[in-house]
């Protein structure tokens, strides 16, 4: 058996390309290009997906998906594939605060479960939803690799480990 | 006696700055071996002494692996590393970029070195933002002292190296998964062979070895690799980093000799919170099958001890769990986790790790049928073994464990519709 391992490419001419986003975004992502060989422009798929949703209110959609694919050089398929695989893009809009809790062993025996339940009473959401005002989503997250730290939580970029129910009031009411 | 390895000098103010790390000696085994033009031979031998194995979990020696290139092939090369961390119950590799980015770097120079590549990736989980930005600063502290580039040092040997960040994937850690993803595509195994040494990344010869294990690499060329071999006992070479958590009153990091007897690392973890009894144990991250606390106790943290007791030293990740715990919520969430990031490429991984999921949460819900367990025990044998990656016999081994060792606690829940800890 023959084992195909190349780029699978459709190319959009450059001038086209220099319409795509704005020239920050389009700096950001080429900076991640450049990482890798010439041929793998693909190789910044995954960069380029988090840029976009960074600047686009922590989501995709599918026009922006596209775009990415003819910046890349990529089938607009090879990059819906990815990013319906990794699970920290989103396909739709989230709140402008994405609270990911960590539900895992380790932070479950140390008391997750209540954790989620006082978020979801606080906020008056379920784990997957988002509050009326747009301010807040509860997602519920596989382990984050911090479990001396458990129970824990991201926001943002930011870790928050060793919760207790008032230390999670206290972040949450601290947040715009 | 402990942190001796990747832990060493982590106290210092600031250890991740350039300055501190060499200070305390960083990067001389580096110019040392760019100066006297070292045979990479003798590099990958020293490896090879020291009984270094996998950190990530696998436990494979990683000198061998090295060995496995073919050095003077022509075209590119690469070193690979797998900073993926995301074994349930694991954390070290964080503090290694969190706080000797160096170290790894230095590391990774080396094995380049070693094994002819001038290039390197480091795949950092994405949820790891602030580890990340510490590494790249790193990076690019090195690249201006004249540690990545051309010409290292003017040795006439060129290395560079960058960050690739993950998004949110277990199954990345998956080395060729891993792979898979660096080339801008679902995160799904290859199948082996051709193993990486001979087809990578980019269809290139590839090492890709942990965190923990390459940032080990430049105190084994320091000190040697019989210092570092004999740190530990026979068939498991050096210190390990464990990452201790659970229902214990000092969680972390603690880096200890191999064969280090596991009731002193639970006794530097502050031992049981709220003075309970220990009741289970899983040794090497949710995968490793678990263990009863009273027989953990007896057992030395390396890999022939761990895996007599019928599980596996794996990451290092040690999840203990005291008598308020119930064995089949506890099994019930980490099948859902095997069940939620199985890549869905092999049928019995797919489908079975639903089928584990939805049997044992029945059984926890008080709809447990008097015939799951022989269901559960068929479905394990049925699933391991049969798939491209390890994730199907990760996904059926803590079955495999729990149903072992807490048998009748499954049973009870089966009959009672209730739990025996009244959790």
């Amino acid at each position: 058996m023959g084992f195909k391992n190349a780029p699978m490419t459709s190319v959009t001419p450059a001038e086209q390309k220099a319409s795509l986003f704005t020239p920050e975004i389009r700096a950001e992502i080429d900076r991640w290009i450049a990482k890798y060989p010439e041929e793998w422009r693909q190789s910044a798929v995954m960069a380029a997906l988090q840029i976009v949703q960074e600047n686009n209110g922590g989501y995709l959609t599918q026009e922006l998906m596209d775009q990415v694919a003819a910046y890349l050089d990529m089938p607009p398929i090879a990059v819906y594939e990815v990013a319906t695989f990794y699970s920290m893009y989103e396909l739709k809009p989230v709140g402008r605060h994405k609270v990911c809790v960590c539900t895992n062993v380790s932070c479950m025996i140390n008391g997750s479960d209540k954790i989620v339940e006082h978020m979801e009473k606080k906020l008056g959401i379920k784990l997957g939803e988002t509050t009326g005002d747009g301010k807040f989503t509860l997602k519920e997250v596989e382990c984050l690799g911090a479990c001396g730290g458990a129970p824990m939580f991201q926001i943002g970029t930011k870790y928050y480990e060793n919760l207790t129910t008032e230390l999670v009031d206290s972040i949450l009411e601290g947040l715009e | 006696m402990a942190n001796e390895v990747c832990l060493r000098n982590f106290d210092q103010d600031r250890p991740w700055l350039l300055e501190q790390y060499q200070n305390a000696g960083g990067y001389e085994v580096l110019k040392r071996i760019l100066k006297e033009k070292t045979p990479p031979a003798d590099i990958i031998e020293e490896v090879k002494t020291s009984g270094l194995r996998g950190r990530g979990g696998a436990g494979f020696p990683t000198g061998l692996k090295w060995s496995f290139i073919s050095r003077n092939a022509p075209g590119q090369k690469y070193v690979v590393c797998n900073s993926d961390e995301g074994e349930p119950g694991t954390f070290k590799d964080r503090d290694i970029l969190r706080y000797h980015p160096h170290l790894l770097i230095e590391g990774m120079i080396i094995a380049g070195y070693a094994i002819g590549a001038t290039r390197g990736y480091n795949y950092i989980r994405g949820e790891f933002w602030e580890p990340y930005q510490r590494f790249e600063a790193a990076l690019e502290e090195a690249r201006k002292a004249g540690f990545l580039g051309e010409n290292l040092l003017g040795s006439g040997f060129d290395f560079e190296l960058h960050t690739h960040l993950g998004m949110g994937a277990y199954i990345c850690g998956e080395e060729t998964a891993l792979l898979e993803s660096i080339e801008g595509k679902k995160g799904q195994p290859r199948y082996k062979p051709p193993f990486p040494a001979h087809f990578g990344l980019y269809g290139r010869p590839t090492i890709i070895n942990n965190t923990e294990s390459l940032a080990s690499i430049p105190v084994i060329l320091e000190k040697s690799g019989s210092w570092f071999k004999e740190l530990g006992v026979e068939n498991s070479g050096g210190s390990k980093m464990f990452s201790i958590s659970g229902n214990i009153n000092n969680p972390g990091v603690f880096e200890i000799p191999m064969g280090t007897p596991f009731s002193t690392l639970l006794e530097m973890a502050g031992g049981m919170k709220d003075g309970r009894k220990i009741k289970a144990v899983i040794p090497g991250g949710s995968s490793a099958p678990v263990i009863p606390g009273d027989q953990m106790m007896e057992l030395n943290m390396d890999y022939d001890s761990i895996a007599k007791a019928g599980s596996m030293l794996g990451s290092g990740a040690v999840i203990v769990m005291d008598d308020t715990n119930c064995m089949v919520k506890v099994l019930e969430r980490m099948s859902y986790f095997y069940h939620e990031e199985s890549c869905g490429q092999c049928t019995p991984c797919r489908e079975g790790t639903g089928w584990l999921y939805r049997v044992v949460s029945r059984i926890e819900n008080g709809k447990g049928r008097p015939e799951d367990l022989a269901l559960l025990d068929d479905m394990t044998v049925k699933i391991a073994g049969r798939t491209i990656c390890a994730l199907g016999d990760a996904a059926a081994m803590p079955v495999q464990g729990m149903l072992r060792h807490f048998r009748e606690e499954f049973e009870y829940h089966i009959e009672h519709k209730k739990c025996m800890t009244g959790s």
